[in-house]
Order: structure tokens, then sequence, then C-alpha cells
């Protein structure tokens, strides 16, 4: 559906994106993550033409947006909606005009407007306070109203900028649970810019992780915690405190029944001792991954090394120099 | 206060007051249209605007810099010819709204480009994201949600116009400076100037009151 090569763009002699390459499929939930200021969002109004390019391509559904009169480009971007960090509502207007903003701007008949207009506050819960103005409505209450807004002209693609980071964790979640319904339900595609991890960890199918204007790692987002490479965990800046004696050895596994009884089984074939340093588990849309760290003594090292080479799962030595280097 | 000068009062504020009334709305009309449409142009020139034009933006946005410094009294005299042009005489009430609306409309050109400026970026884009031409963007959008911010710029607008009248008063037109001036300062009836301060008084309170209702109401 979204199909992007080699593109490429700058300020003046500021490179912004670069070599950007990147196809996002029909019914796909895909997340652009990166710290602050990296481009993810220069990159995400690219698709909608709100930026230019200086080169590459940008296609959607063979579109070629930036090789047509800006009278195509307009009516093109009926097929993608677009939600803000901050709802980008007119504070003036009730909710109910506007949800029907796009449609009058459209020119729709004034009944189907009103019959669409319903309809949206129907699917995003919200049609208690169709006449209330965006002032009295709660932050995630307003990102429904421009949820139903952006979905009005029945768009195929959904662009989220930033949309949950001004939300509290219980909006966040009840606002994914409705992005998730939206792209399960209507098919509708999104591509979600967010500097949290979590909300990739929560809907997105794939992810792009962008470093200074490139993108430094794609992959499913199960596949992406399960090999954990240097762009994630350079982006999660997290390390965990580990002992400094011994060998401090990390298990990163796919929750399911063979593996949930890594240390159990190890240690009954084995016979060796440890200490469990931390074990988390954590859910990626429809997978879990668990994490485990365990310290082991030098002398079975080896043999606990050569008992996890075999099973299907990543592990590493977490060197000392590593940690003090990145703590 | 003595019946006669109760007279005189009446007979020569209440007509005075006429003609100020007329001066003050027939500018601020003028001004408001000729002022919105420049504030238009310039927002649209404007290197974040929609159509950026670095000629028509920087030399409108001279242009208001110029009038806006010349002093009132200056920039009537200056224009007298134009304002002969325009309406076929440079005295009077109606000669006045002439050099009035020149130098309102830079100032409330100024306000409307700020309030259209206030209005979110993200609003704008989000629009655009839609589909919205430039013009649905401006006239639908930006404008609607700039009224309470150019309400409240336009009562200090008539304000500041209803101080110019009077001003516009030394060289001919009617109204209450000229009242103040020709009774009060040049035949020392402190009466009638002291009247007239206190008409005006009352109607830069009931300006503002008139601008700080509409703009809680549309708000």
């Amino acid at each position: 559906m979204i199909e992007i090569n080699n593109l490429y763009k700058s300020y003046g002699n500021n490179d912004v994106l670069k070599n950007i390459t990147l196809t996002v499929g029909d019914r796909e939930i895909h997340g652009l993550v990166g710290r602050s200021g990296v481009g993810k969002s220069t990159l995400l109004r690219c698709i909608n033409g709100l930026e230019k390019y200086n080169a590459g391509s940008l296609k959607i559904d063979g579109f070629e947006i930036q090789q047509h009169s800006s009278k195509e480009i307009r009516h093109f971007r009926k097929n993608i909606g677009m939600i803000f960090q901050n709802f980008a509502l007119m504070e003036r207007k009730t909710v109910y005009q506007n949800v029907a903003l796009p449609m009058k701007c459209w020119g729709y008949k004034n009944d189907e407007i009103d019959r669409r207009v319903r309809e949206l506050l129907t699917i995003v819960d919200i049609e208690d306070k169709i006449h209330e103005r965006p002032k009295v409505l709660s932050g995630g209450q307003k990102q429904r109203v421009a949820i139903a807004r952006a979905l009005s002209l029945n768009p195929r693609i959904l662009l989220c900028d930033e949309a949950t980071s001004a939300l509290d964790p219980k909006t966040t979640r009840s606002i994914l649970l409705l992005l998730k319904e939206i792209n399960t339900v209507f098919g509708i595609a999104i591509v979600f810019v967010t500097h949290q991890m979590s909300i990739v960890k929560q809907i997105c199918h794939r992810v792009s992780i962008l470093e200074d204007g490139e993108i430094s790692a794609q992959d499913e987002v199960s596949s992406l915690f399960f090999n954990q490479p240097k762009s994630l965990t350079n982006l999660l800046g997290e390390e965990e405190p580990v002992p400094g004696e011994g060998i401090n050895i990390k298990i990163t596994h796919v929750e399911n029944s063979i593996s949930s009884n890594i240390l159990s089984n190890m240690v009954k074939e084995l016979d060796v001792e440890f200490s469990i340093v931390s074990a988390k588990l954590e859910y990626y849309r429809d997978t879990a991954l668990g994490s485990l760290i365990i310290n082991v003594n030098e002398e079975h090292a080896q043999a606990i090394k050569t008992y996890l080479s075999k099973l299907p799962i990543q592990w590493e030595v977490l060197s000392r120099e590593s940690q003090t280097a990145s703590g | 206060m003595t019946s006669s000068s109760y007279e005189l009062i009446i007979k020569i504020i209440v007509p005075a007051l006429g003609k100020t009334l007329f001066m003050v709305l027939a500018t601020t009309v003028c001004a408001a249209i000729l002022g919105f449409l420049m504030a238009v142009v310039i927002v649209l020139t404007d290197k974040d605007g929609m159509r950026p034009n670095k000629y028509i933006c920087e030399t409108l946005s001279t242009l208001v810099n110029i009038i806006r410094s010349f002093p009132f009294i200056i920039l009537m005299v200056s224009i007298i010819p134009l304002t002969r042009f325009i309406m076929g005489t440079s005295i009077g009430e109606k000669a006045a709204i002439v050099p009035l609306t020149i130098a309102a409309a830079p100032y409330i050109a100024r306000i409307i480009e700020t309030a259209l400026k206030e209005v979110d970026k993200d609003l704008i884009e989000a629009a655009k994201s839609f589909g919205a031409s430039d013009a649905q963007i401006v006239f639908k959008i930006m404008v609607v949600e700039a009224v309470p911010a150019i309400t409240s710029g336009i009562t200090l607008a008539v304000i500041s116009i209803l101080g110019a009248s009077a001003v516009a008063g030394i060289v001919g037109a009617g109204g209450l400076g000229a009242v103040a001036l020709s009774y009060g300062y040049q035949n020392f009836n402190e009466t009638l100037m002291y009247s007239t301060v206190f008409v005006i008084i009352i109607l830069v309170q009931a300006i503002q009151t008139l601008g700080n209702f509409l703009y809680y109401k549309l708000k």
C-alpha cells in the first residue's frame, strides 16, 4: 500500500531523511519510532504530501504524490486521515461540526453528513458529547473526536503523529484499543509515529526505528524485541543493574510451553547453581516475550552456554565493559 | 448647572456626538474591511504561509509600518490632496473618514494578522490533511477560530479611532473633538469642555464593555 524507496530529504545542508526504504502493507499497523528530532514526523508528513522530499519515491497504491498537481494531491488526501498529539480541533465548533468539517469542505449533502457524523461518533464512542465544545472534553475524548474527523472521508490509511503522547497511560490504552479496532474492523492501515516503545508493543505489527534520519532497524515487533538489535537498546537506553561477581547471561525467548521451563530443565539436566537477577514477561500485540538475566559461577558458565545454544532462544553474556560504558 | 448651559450641552454636544459616532462607525467598517484584506494577504504570503511570496509580503508589511509611523495629525494633513480627490472636499466628517481609515487599516491589519497567526498550526495541517483548499483553510478555519481575538483587537482599534476622530476636529472635522477644542480650549467654556470629555469617557467605557461582552460570547 505505502511503498517508500530511497527517500531523501534535506533542509538546506541539513539531511533530515536519508535513504528511507519502507513498505506498509494493507491492514498493517506500522510503528515509526525514534528519539525527538530524528525525522519521524517529517517522514509521516511526506506520506500525505504535507512535506516534500528531494529524491527517491513514495507511492501510495502506485500514486507517486510528488508528480501530481496540488489539486490532484488535495483529492488524493481524502484517502489518508491524520491525527495529532494536541488533537488539532476547532475550539469554537462543536464535536458535531468538527467531525463534519472535512465533509463540508468536500461539499457532501447535509443529510449524508448528518448520518456519517452520528455513525462515526458511535464508533469512537462519544455520541453523548455531540453538541459539546472541545474545551469541555478530556484529552482522550478530544482524540476520539479527532479520530472520527480523520475517518470521515473513509480513508484507507490513518497517520498518527504522537497521537497518545499527551495522554495518561489509561487513556492511551483506550485510544490504542480504539485504533486497533478501527484497523481490524475497517481494514485501515495505520502509521504510528511515537517515541514510546510501549505503544509499539501494544498495537504495531511491524516497526521501523529511525536514527539520524535513517532507518536503523525494521522488523516484526516481536522479532525486533527478540533479536534486540543495537538500535533498539540505543533507543530504550535501559541497562539493568547486574552483579559484579560471576557471569551474567541474558536469555530472551518467545513464551510457550517449552521455553517457560528453560531454567528448571537446565537445573535438572546440568545440576548447576545460578541466581536469577531479573525476569520479566512482556506482551507484543499477540506474542509474549520472556526476558531473563541469570548470574552463574565462572566454572559452570561453559556448560550453561552449551546447553542454551541448543535451545530455540536468544542469549548473550553481558560484558561488564558494556555495562559500565552504557551505564 | 444653569438651564442655559444645559441647553447649550443639548444643542451642541448631541449633534457633535452624532457626528463622532458616524465618523467612528464608518471608519471602523472601512478600516476593518481593508485591514482584513491586508492581513489575509500578509498571512498567505508569509514565509510559513500557504502561498509564500517574499515580495508581496514584505512590500505590504513595509507599507503598514510606514503608515503606522505617522503621527495621525501629520498623516491627515499630508494626505489632504488624496482626501479631496476621494471625497471632493477635505473638510467635515465625511472627509475625515479617509485619513481615519488610512490610519486605522494598518493597525487593524496587524491585529488580524496576529490573531490569524495564533491559530493552531496543527489544525491547519489537519485541514490540509483532509484536502481543504487554501481558501477553505483561511475562511472556514483560521478566520472562524480567530474571531474572538479579532473582536477584542477591533475593540482596541475602535477606541483608538475615537481618539483620532477628536484630533480630526482640529482640522475641520466636526464632532466631540471639535467642540472640546473650539468651546473649551479657545473660548474657555469649561462646562462644555468637561461635558465633552465626560461623554467621551462614557463612550470608551461603552465600547470596551460591548467588546468584552462580544469576546466572551464568541469565545
